[in-house]
This record gives C-alpha cells, structure tokens and sequence, in this order.
C-alpha cells in the first residue's frame, strides 16, 4: 500500500550527495574548495529533502509515500522500490540536518598536506561521508527487503574506510571489530531475508514490504525469522550484549564520523526493529518481547552505568548511547502507541542530542589534545562559551525538561508502564544515572580552578601577547564552531517545546505499524490504560 | 541384468552426424591454437609475439561470435541414434549449460590471453621464462635469454587449455569427459611451470600439479571403467537410465564408480580434500597463468560437474548426494578458516578459491534449474573478478619481482589509489558485500539451496553464510593492510601495465561492478541456458 508519487523525490534526495561525492572526489582542485562543494551539495539535499517532505500528506491511508517502484531483480523477486512513512521521513530529515552539520564540524578534522596529491586524502574523507549520506537516505526509504539489506550492508563500507583511515591510533582495530559485528550480524539476517522470501508470495516482486507483511507463518518458522532479524537490529543499535564494537568504533573515529555513526546508522536497528520485526513477525515479536525488554532494561542501567566509569570523553558518550537505545527499545516493544511514537521521537532527538554531546567534545578535545576527562578541569574559565552549549548538550542528553529528549523520554516510560511496569519502573532510574554521567563529566571538566598556563581568547584576539606572558591561548568558539552549534541547539529547544511538529508525522504511521500487529494478536491493546491521558 | 547392458554395436557401420554450426566455436579455437603452433614454426622471432597474441584474441572472439549461430542448434551431437534400441549414442550435448560456459570461458579466456601478453616493455611475455625446460640458474637458460628467445609458445598452449576447457562440460559420455579433462590439464602443466621468477617453485608446482593431476586421471578414469561395467555404455543418458531400472545388488559398481568419477572433478575445482594441490600451484606458477586457471578451469570443471549431476548420476543422486554434501561442507570451512591465516597473497587468493568452490557446490548441491542458473552465473562473477584480482598482484613488484608478501601491500593504498582501490573493491566482491557480483552470487547459490534444497539445502546455506563471515575477516585485513597501514621504508612498486594488461584489470573490475548492480540480464540469460538435453 503505497502512494506513489510523479516525481522521484526519494530518489534524487539520495542522488544528489552521490553525485556531489563524486564530484568532490575527482574534480581537481584545492581540498578547501573539495570541501566547500562538499557542504554545498549536502545543503542542496537537505533543501531537495524539505521540499520532498512536503509534498508528504500526514493524513493519507496508505502506509508508504514518495513511492517509486521499479523492477531491479525480477529473477530474486528484487524491486527498486522506494517510500516513506512518518517514522522513515523524521529519520532521513534528521539525517539530511545532520550530514551539513557534520561536514562542517569536520572541517579541520584531516590535517593539510603539502605538495600535489596532497589534497586527495580530504577529499576521499568528504566523498566518503556523502556516500554514507546516500545509503543513509536509501536504508529509510526502501521497501523492498532486499533493497534494504544492500543498503544495510553496503553502508558498512563507506564507515570502515572512515574509521580505519581518518580515525585515531587504534583505529585500524576499531574498524575491524566494526565490520566483523555488522557483517556478523548482517549475514545471519541474510539468511533469514532469503527464508522470508520463500515463505511470501514470491514472484518477480515478491521481496517488497507489503507483500510480506501478514503472511501467516508457521510459529517456528516466524520465531526464527524474527531473531535473524532482531539479531542484526540488535548488534546495529546497538544492545546489550553485542554493544562492544560501539565504545571502540565511536572513540577512534573522527567525530564526524561518530556522530553518523552513532547518531543515525544506529538508527537503521532500531527502524528495522520496527519495520521489519513488528510489522513483519508480530506473533514472534510478542513472543520475543520478555527477553528484548530484559535486554532494553539491562542496556539502559548497564550503559549508564559504563558511562559513570569512563575516564574518556568521548567513550563515555557512546556508552550514554547504549543507555538511551535501551530507552527506544523499550517504547517499541511496549507495544503502546504512546511508547511506540515516543520510541520514535527518541530516535530523531538522540540523534541530535549525540551529534552536539560528540562535536562539543570534540572541540574540547582538539583544544586539549587529550579525550581525557582528568586532563581537564576549570575550562569554564577558559572558553565559556564552549561550556555553555556543553552544556546543553548534556542537559539534553539527560532529558532536562524544555528540552526535546525530556518529551520523548517521558512518552517511552509513559508508554511502556502500562505494558511492562515493572521494566519502565526500573528503567526511570537511568533517568537518576543519566544525570550523574553527565553532570560529573561536566563537574571534572568545566568546574574547579581555572587551570594553570591557560588564557582563553575570543577568535580573533591576537595570540602573540599570551604567548609573550608564558601561557598558552586557548579560543573559544570560532564562528564556524558557532555555526555547528546553532542548529542542534535550536532543534533541542524547538522539539522540546514544539514535540507535535514531529508527532504528528510520527503518530499515523505508529498507527499503522501497531494496526498490523493487531492483526496477528488481536487482545492487544495499543492504546494503553494511560495512553489517551497523557499523549494530549 | 540391467536394462541395457550387454549393449550390440550397430550391425553396419554409420557415419555419425555432426552438426557443425553447433560445434562451430570449439572448431574455431582448435583451429587456432593449431595455426599457433605453425606460427610458432615458421614466424620470424621477433613478430612471433605480436602475430600470436593477436591470434589467439582473434579466435577467441570468433568463437564467442560462433556461439550465436550455436545457440540455434543446440541438441546432441557427433554420434548417431540407434532406431532399433532406442539408444542415443552422441558423444557432444550442446545445450545451453554448455554454451554459457563456452561463452565464459572463451571471454575470460581472452582476458586470460591478454595479462600473459604483458611484456613491460621486453621482447617477449614478462611473466614467463626464456628457456623453460634448461634447469633454473644454469649455463643453458642464460644463453637462452641472451640469444632473445622468447616463450610465445604459452599462447598455442593456452588455447589448447581453452579448447579442453570447452570441450569438458559439453561431453556427453564418460569417455569424452576424459579426453577434455587431459586436453585442459596438460598445457596447464606445462604453463605452471614456466615463470620467470622463482622458478624452482614454479617447477615444483609444475610437477606437483601434474602428478596429483595424473592421480585424479586414474581416479576419473578407474570410475569410469566401474560406471561401464555397471551401466555398459558410458553415455550419460544410458548411464542415469541404467540407474533408473538397474538391480541394487550392482550398488558394488555404481558407489565406487560415481564416487572415483566424482574425486576426478572435484581435483580440478580444488575442492577439500582433493584441494592439497591448490596453493602450492597458484603460488608457483605465473601469475598470469594463475589468474586463467582460477577462473576457466574452475568454470569447466564445475560445468562438468554439472552435467554429471543433472544428467549422468541423477538417477542415482541419493546415493552419492552425501558424500558430495560432506565434500561442500568441509571446502567451505577449510578455505575459510585456511585463508585466514595466510600470508601470501597468491596463497590467500588460492584458499579464498577454494572456500569458493564451496559456495559453488552448495548451488550444484540445491538439485533445481535455478540452482544451475545461480551456479553458471556465480562462475562468471567469480572469473571475472579473479582474473583481475591475478593481474593487479602480477603488477605489485619489488626489485622487478612480484611482491607477493602481505606485507609487502602495506601502504600500497596510499600510494597507488587506482590499483589498491580496484584490488580492494575485488577482495569486497570475494567477501559478497552488496553492489558487487560476488554478494548477488552467493545470494543466488543460497537461495537456491535453502529454497530446493530442504534442511541438507539450509544448512549447507547456513555454514556457507558463516564461511563467508569469516572469510570477510581476510579480505578486510588486506584492505587494512592497504589502506590504513604506513608503508614501509622498502615501499613496493606499482608497474606500469600495457593497454592489454589494464584493459583486463578494467574489464574484470567493471564486470564485477556491472553484475553487482545489474545483474538481472545475466541472471536472465543463465537463467534460459539452464536447460540440459539428455
């Protein structure tokens, strides 16, 4: 059930970064003017992105929009089918927001070097993010399984080349242990694709999403599709016992390339959790959920509690990832509206709030030239202004009422009560954790006395003078630090005053993922005991 | 008694008939590599190379033309039908099976023809020595490559190989089979042991091909000695049709007979454990040499393969299916796990061969014409993207000689982008990563077994889909190794190739990339050339 749409929007949203990826790549040129089209053309995107969702109408029946369908591989069933609903639309716009913002941020990220060729290695680092931005787009978009899996899979190699070669002195490992858990957990999910298939209608189309959803499988059959799915979901998003490879990937990486990494393709676990194990496997999925909320409970307190003992900086925001997955994992198999379109908003503001806690740190830790957090200390002297958007971010991480993870935090735990008090109960109490992280980072870092040898200066204070009374000049912000900042901060304000503006894209298509799943077990009762209350 | 043995010979003597459109390409070849040998004889030295190369391209491209009218006269061939016993006694099937893999081999074969053709700027074919048969070191080779002689001799030989190589899956009798299988395998002998480099362990490699080789001869042949006391023909479509009514008390002569027929085969795709031989001859011999064996030997030989599964021993596939079962399992894990710590990189792509011929036979395994399909089309997937991942190795080079140490990679990315890039997107297409003809490959050969292929079918998929986990490990590490390694103080070099050599690394890049993203075409034709005649 798809509109289909005249215009291939969905398509030229994602051709256009690869376009530009390969114009950045191969034009010669200075890397400053790579890096300048770079920009450009994920601006362009986010401009062809907006202008594509509006075109997308909040009030249609149908499950999908912007379609576009063409056969691809019609001797495997394989179609080149793309659309969208609610959930896909906030996902990639949050993803097309993010990419200008990161390459931004990602300005200084590869060092300059003299000589011809010597711009090759910026621009391969700039090609290779908007590659990532295509398959960013094309992982929400595809409704076709199939489709969706080459992308989830080939998504894994423009990040390896990002984190092996532009990332930090252990990055080599880093990049490998990446690849082998995504790959690991890509290939069983392959198995369970190629199973899927045969149990659906077949045919040259037979791969597509509304095909398959509804089947009436076999129990076993359906439990086994579900976990070779979920396992992929779980390894993606990633959970509790398979979040190892995340503190690796995030820490050695650029953070550019954390915030994507983290802030949007961990995503792709958590969307598939939704739109292929709920909506596909609904028996299974209720089967499954003891454990998955065990799992979502124990990823919540354990990350948070990982968190609480990290001494680096940047490790210790992507363990407050694995917390905060927990929390989307929980709304989704609350199996409640409320926690579903929580889950969901949880998604896009993690999203935003992980991208600004990366790159804020980042900015300390260029100006430190240490993650450390023990190397820092007072630096709210030093640079101000960097301290007080720090902390925001980490306001936002912990969910600060006004800001827009408080809404979605609260729509998860409201959401999940009614279905599993017991886990939302426990679960509030990584709410108590998240404020511990993230303050006692802020604490060691930003409070005490003004360290030793350090004179902040505004941006373009001159150095030399410091220099000449023994200390060494710290800046604040640059403007172009201003301009990474701006936009992630207004998003924290804008979505926590204004949550509507994304729920109510959100909410019809919860509606349809949970009608199907009414389908198959029709005691449920996804409105909740408390859901009409509090979702006004 | 069985059905059909003790067979009478026709009472009068009969011409057989030969359809020669439909044998047109194989002619076309054999006529080739015959007029390289007078070229060989009488062409001025310094032309020769020129005028052999030129040659052999030139006929293979005729072949592949001839592969069109072909295609319009498929059936059996060469031999005659016996009215009175209904008895189809042709000693060729030119089906669509066949002509695919002709097709293939003869495409590959001219990518093959040109990487051997790289000379970097000498007189003769840079990979292959002067003076083959004088003892490595010695006064005699000396005096050879002082006096200017050349091997173009490796461009006839080839083409016998490719002649062998057709004709392997287009047999329709044991016997038939045999002589493909000794056409093929002979100038491969001879071709492994003539590098130029290293050529004590190209001699080794020669003569160890060739004695394992000549085993697995006795082998296919002792079988087929058993399949004809059982049978009394060794025509296939007596043979399944001798299975199909025949008494379970010749079980004695069948097992032995199919299993013997079996090991023959299964040497030359280098499946475990008949596999010992692989890694020592893809490292020793020349690396162009390599490149064409992996790719169009493994072609034939699973083409053969093929057909002597779907239409020799069908009848009789629950008697053997376990065995062979056995021999996928066991290939797919110890070319995964072997691969992993190998550091060589013929060696590495040696085993990842292997592993591969595994994941091939899980396809032949499924028992369905998609599973053909899938089979023939992983096989052009696989060529095509092995013989230019052959040539990139024959360019990396340290003091003139290949580098052939993983180490010695280190770095390479960095300053070679092109070459390290194209090489790394190949090790990706090996690892089955989405976008590339390797993933929609495996894909084909998996579905195809979970879906006929009943749980022996899924869990054969199942172990394949972690074999390829594993072997991801070592293509990423030759990539890290590439990319994201310094290189070292000794950095090696990469040459600078002829148009010949670029041109097949490109074509077999661009191929991988092509059925990577559009591979429906392809699938479409194998899926229509999936038809055996009997």
């Amino acid at each position: 059930m798809t509109t289909m749409s005249s215009v291939p929007w969905l398509t030229i949203v994602g051709l256009v970064p690869l376009v530009g990826a390969l114009l950045v790549a191969f034009v010669p040129g200075s890397a400053e003017n790579a890096k300048r089209m770079a920009l450009g053309f994920s601006l362009v995107t986010l401009v062809v992105g907006v202008v594509a969702a509006t075109q997308f109408d909040r009030g249609a029946s149908t499950q999908f929009q912007l379609g576009e369908q063409h056969s691809w591989i019609p001797q495997f069933g394989v179609s080149y089918s793309l659309g969208v609903d609610g959930i896909a639309l906030v996902l990639i716009l949050m993803a097309l927001v993010l990419t200008p913002i990161c390459l931004l941020a990602a300005w200084r990220d590869v060092p300059e070097e003299v000589g011809p060729g010597g711009a090759r290695r910026t621009k391969t680092y700039f090609a290779l993010l908007l590659v990532l931005e295509t398959f960013m787009v094309g992982v929400f978009a595809a409704t076709d399984v199939f489709l969706f899996y080459v992308f989830f899979e080939a998504m894994l190699i423009p990040v390896y080349f990002l984190i092996g070669r532009f990332g930090g002195a252990r990055r080599q490992y880093a990049a490998m242990k990446f690849l082998l858990f995504s790959l690991a957990g890509g290939l069983i999910m392959l198995v369970a694709v190629i199973a899927l298939y045969l149990q659906g209608p077949g045919g040259s189309d037979g791969f597509l999403i509304e095909r398959l959803t509804g089947l009436s499988l076999d129990p076993t059959t359906e439990r086994l599709l579900f976990v070779g799915f979920f396992f992929a979901f779980a390894v993606k998003a990633p959970m509790v016992p398979f979040h190892t490879w995340l503190p690796d990937a995030a820490t050695e990486s650029s953070p550019a390339t954390a915030t994507l990494l983290v802030g949007v393709l961990d995503k792709v676990g958590t969307f598939g959790m939704i739109r292929f194990c709920l909506q596909l496997f609904p028996q299974a999925s209720e089967w499954a959920t003891p454990v998955v909320v065990a799992l979502a409970v124990l990823s919540v307190i354990y990350g948070a509690l990982l968190a609480i003992g990290q001494t680096d900086m940047m490790r210790l925001v992507s363990y407050t990832s694995v917390s905060h997955f927990g929390f989307i994992v929980l709304g989704i198999f609350a199996f409640t509206n409320v926690g579903h379109a929580g889950a969901n908003l949880y998604m896009v503001n993690h999203g935003f709030s992980t991208a600004a806690l990366f790159l804020f740190a980042a900015m300390l830790v260029r100006r430190r030239g240490s993650k450390r957090i023990p190397d820092f200390g007072g630096w709210q002297r030093v640079t101000p202004a960097l301290a007080g958007i720090f902390l925001v971010a980490g306001l936002s991480g912990l969910a600060l009422p006004g800001l827009s993870s408080f809404v979605s935090e609260f729509l998860v735990l409201v959401g999940s009560f009614p279905t599993q008090p017991v886990a939302a109960v426990i679960a509030t109490s990584g709410i108590i954790l998240a404020a511990l992280y993230i303050l006692l980072m802020y604490k060691k870092v930003m409070t005490g006395p003004k360290p030793e040898g350090l004179v902040g200066v505004r941006e373009h204070d001159r150095l030399d003078e410091s220099g000449r009374r023994g200390l060494t000049a710290v800046r604040d912000l640059t403007t172009r630090e201003k301009i990474v900042a701006a936009p992630l901060i207004a998003a924290f304000l804008v979505l926590g005053f204004l949550p509507n503006l994304a729920l109510d894209v959100i909410n019809p298509a919860v509606d349809q993922t949970l009608s199907h799943v009414q389908k198959a077990i029709p005691n449920l009762n996804p409105a909740g005991t408390l859901a009409e209350g509090s979702s006004k | 008694m069985t059905a059909v043995a003790p067979l009478a010979l026709p009472a009068a003597f009969q011409p057989s008939n030969v359809d020669y459109l439909a044998i047109l390409p194989l002619l076309i070849v054999f006529g080739a590599a015959l007029v390289g040998v007078l070229v060989e004889a009488f062409a001025p030295r310094e032309r020769r190379h020129v005028i052999q190369v030129g040659l052999a391209v030139v006929g293979l491209l005729g072949a592949a033309v001839a592969i069109i009218p072909a295609a319009g006269h498929q059936g059996v061939t060469m031999g005659l039908a016996d009215g009175s016993t209904n008895r189809q006694m042709f000693a060729l099937a030119v089906d669509g099976p066949a002509l695919f893999m002709q097709g293939t081999i003869v495409l590959m074969g001219v990518l093959g023809i040109l990487t051997m053709a790289e000379r970097f700027g000498g007189t003769g074919p840079d990979a292959f020595t002067p003076s083959g048969a004088s003892t490595p070191g010695s006064a005699n080779e000396t005096a050879a490559a002082r006096a200017g002689a050349l091997t173009s001799e490796v461009f006839p030989l080839t083409m016998f190989a490719i002649f062998g190589m057709m004709l392997f899956p287009t047999t329709n009798d044991l016997i038939g089979m045999f002589v493909a299988l000794e056409v093929l395998s002979l100038p491969l002998y001879i071709l492994s042991g003539l590098a130029r480099r290293r050529r004590l362990l190209s001699q080794e490699a020669s003569l160890k091909y060739f004695l394992l080789g000549a085993f697995s001869s006795a082998f296919f042949l002792f079988g087929t000695a058993l399949l004809y006391g059982y049978a009394g023909s060794v025509y296939f479509g007596d043979l399944s049709r001798a299975i199909a009514s025949g008494p379970l008390a010749m079980n004695g002569l069948l097992l032995p007979g199919a299993f013997l027929v079996f090991v023959g085969l299964l040497f030359k795709v280098g499946a475990v454990p008949f596999h010992a031989w692989t890694p020592d001859v893809y490292q020793g011999a020349p690396t162009p040499v390599t490149g064409f064996m992996a790719a169009c030997t493994k072609a034939a030989a699973f083409g053969a393969i093929l057909r002597l599964a779907y239409v020799g021993l069908d009848t009789g596939r629950w008697e053997w299916t376990n065995a062979l079962v056995l021999v996928a399992l066991l290939t797919m894990v110890v070319g995964a796990v072997l691969s992993v710590t190998q550091t060589d990189m013929k060696r590495l792509l040696a085993y990842s061969s292997i592993a591969h011929a595994g994941f091939i036979l899980v396809g032949v395994l499924a028992f369905d014409r998609k599973a053909i399909g899938a089979v023939l089309f992983y096989l052009v997937a696989y060529g095509f993207a092995t013989i230019a991942a052959f040539a990139i190795v024959s360019l990396v080079r340290q003091n003139g000689a290949e580098a052939t140490h993983l180490s010695q990679w280190a770095g390479l990315g960095k300053r070679y982008p092109v070459v390290a890039g194209a090489f790394a997107f190949l090790m990706l297409a090996f690892a089955g990563i989405p976008l590339t003809s390797g993933f929609v490959s495996k894909f084909a050969v998996f579905s195809a077994a979970v879906g006929t292929g009943g749980a022996t079918g899924t869990v054969l998929a199942v172990v394949g889909v972690v074999c390829s986990a594993i072997t991801v490990f070592v293509y990423a590490r030759v990539i890290v190794l590439m990319f994201f390694s310094d290189a070292p103080d000794d950095a090696v070099e990469v040459v600078t190739p002829s148009v010949s050599t670029t041109f097949s690394i490109a074509i077999g890049t661009l191929v991988t990339l092509a059925l990577g993203v559009l591979p429906s075409a392809l699938l479409d034709l194998a899926d229509r050339a999936s038809q055996f005649v009997r």
